[in-house]
């Protein structure tokens, strides 16, 4: 492991933006915000933050983000997507706006606040596939869960009743928690491998 | 006397000393099952509002058009500030049929205000099941001596703020969000501008204390020592910052964030002015490219009329908002 870190972008339309950042650069990547088309060609891999699903789809449709991300996820980009960015991972999504666009990519259903308001929002003890040292801090705020998944989607967490709350397809990883508002910082440690290996 | 003043009037574990990593969400322990209400659930919803704009709004109409714009939440009330000035007497929680009404017309998050000190208002708002109570300045208080104890709820709160002192009594109560106060209902964002540069220069000025000078700053602020300590450590305050207050125009809003908000409150200035959906659609674009002057130009164009505004140095004591609070 000693080749060059890699560079890693945080779409940062909208949400926790900062959080993301912070946590990459411990895991050793790089980290800058992106928000126009000509910075995402930069970057080696992505992460979506949590944030507005809503507000973050606008945005990236209005700034000319939403078709050139679609390309590059398509072409094998590395893209990690927590909370609002595992639903803009999603190929379908339940309980959206009418209108609401997802850049898509892995094969899933996913609903949107599945787990209630604000007032369910809660934090337990998560164990992801493929991260060793046991379960990491799950941080669940207003989040989706997945509904189902096709084939090629690999389901790396599952809460104690069976909801699945983090997959893997390929290069496209998501969970419903937010990692990055805890000091832990293995799930970013796991996606830095994953642009590594895809470098 | 009053608030909580000096050393050690804080003792919930939720501010405890933070960890090496300079977020200020990081906060111990993870419970083995699912835990709700947690401080890092809590201020965790704040983290994810950054960058966005929160809309006032008094209709499920209203609401509509703010998600439509992109609005990353909406604040439920009775009547907007630029109403309550105009038209006087008591300020009160909304109707729980207009707030059930606004939650089943958007999927972006519920903001409701209630009255400073009124804590059955807010244990209304919490049964309605709304994402995050302001205990706002703009209603009429309730109490003018206690806020509401926040940490007896699972519903985050956000307290406006016009210094760092009065941010950080507000976060001893329990405040899960700050935003500074402004002036409400005037369109004219020099109190904004004032409240936000007063908190972050304060903070700045902690920066540069040692260990020594930290215990007195705490008494001059009349805040916990823990928490001044914390955010000597962070540089910033341990809740995300919003700015309130004001705000009627795109280029208002990326002043805002350029001063360092994290995200901005826009009540009056949309609804009072000629177009509500372009002019609430142009303000979040300028919160997200607040530093692209070229993309506020665009995103000021054809706007219609703004709201009219009030000039503050004319509005009388006791017509100022931001004097409401202690």
């Amino acid at each position: 492991m000693s080749s060059s870190p890699p560079t890693i972008g945080v779409l940062a339309l909208q949400g926790d933006v900062r959080e993301h950042l912070v946590a990459l650069a411990e895991a050793d990547a790089l980290a800058r915000p992106v928000r126009r088309p000509e910075e995402l060609a930069e970057v080696d891999g992505l992460v979506l933050p949590g944030g507005e699903s809503t507000t973050i789809s606008k945005l990236a449709t209005l700034f000319g983000v939403m078709e050139p991300l679609r390309d590059r996820i398509r072409d094998g980009l590395p893209v990690y997507g927590t909370c609002a960015g595992m639903i803009m991972l999603a190929d379908k999504i339940l309980d959206g706006r009418d209108d609401q666009d997802t850049f898509g990519g892995i094969d899933m259903i996913v609903r949107r606040n599945a787990f209630g308001r604000q007032n369910e929002s809660f934090e337990t003890a998560v164990e992801v596939e493929g991260v060793e040292g046991g379960p990491v801090e799950g941080v669940f705020i207003r989040a989706p869960w997945v509904e189902s998944t096709g084939s090629g989607v690999a389901t790396l967490a599952r809460l104690d009743d069976g909801t699945v709350v983090a997959v893997r397809q390929g290069n496209l990883l998501a969970t419903s928690f937010h990692p990055e508002l805890t000091g832990d910082h293995r799930v970013h440690r796991y996606f830095v491998d994953m642009v590594r290996a895809a470098g | 006397m009053t608030g909580p003043a000096g050393a050690g009037g804080c003792h919930h574990p939720a501010v405890e000393s933070p960890s090496e990593v300079p977020v200020s969400t990081t906060l111990p322990s993870t419970p083995e099952s699912p835990e709700t209400g947690t401080a890092r659930v809590k201020r965790g919803m704040a983290e994810q509002l950054k960058g966005g704009v929160i809309m006032d709004v008094v209709t499920p109409e209203q609401a509509k058009i703010a998600e439509d714009a992109g609005a990353v939440a909406v604040m439920a009330l009775e009547r907007v500030p630029a109403d309550i000035r105009k038209d006087g007497g008591v300020a009160r929680m909304s109707d729980p049929d207009m707030i059930e009404g606004i939650i089943g017309a958007v999927s972006i998050p519920v903001m409701a205000k209630s009255r400073i000190g009124h804590f059955v208002e807010a244990q209304v708002l919490q049964s309605l099941g709304v994402d995050y109570i302001d205990e706002s300045e703009v209603l009429t208080p309730a109490d003018e001596v206690n806020h509401s104890d926040k940490w007896s709820f699972t519903t985050p709160f956000v307290c406006g703020a016009t210094n760092l002192g009065e941010a950080l009594r507000r976060i001893a109560e329990g405040a899960a969000m700050i935003r500074s106060k402004g002036e409400a209902g005037t369109g004219n964002v020099v109190e904004a501008v004032r409240h936000l540069r007063q908190i972050k220069n304060e903070i700045a000025r902690l920066r540069g204390y040692d260990n020594h000078e930290l215990y007195a700053a705490a008494k001059e602020l009349r805040a916990p020592y823990e928490l001044v300590k914390e955010v000597a450590e962070l540089g910033k305050l341990p809740v995300v910052l919003f700015s309130a207050g004001g705000v009627a125009t795109p280029a208002d809003a990326a002043l805002m964030r350029q001063l360092g908000a994290e995200g901005v409150f826009v009540g009056s200035g949309i609804f009072k002015s000629g177009d509500p959906a372009k002019r609430a659609a142009a303000i979040v674009k300028a919160t997200t490219f607040y530093d692209d002057p070229k993309i506020i130009a665009d995103a000021s164009r054809n706007l219609g009329e703004a709201m009219v505004g009030i000039n503050c140095d004319t509005l009388p004591e006791a017509e100022r908002y931001a004097n409401r609070g202690w």
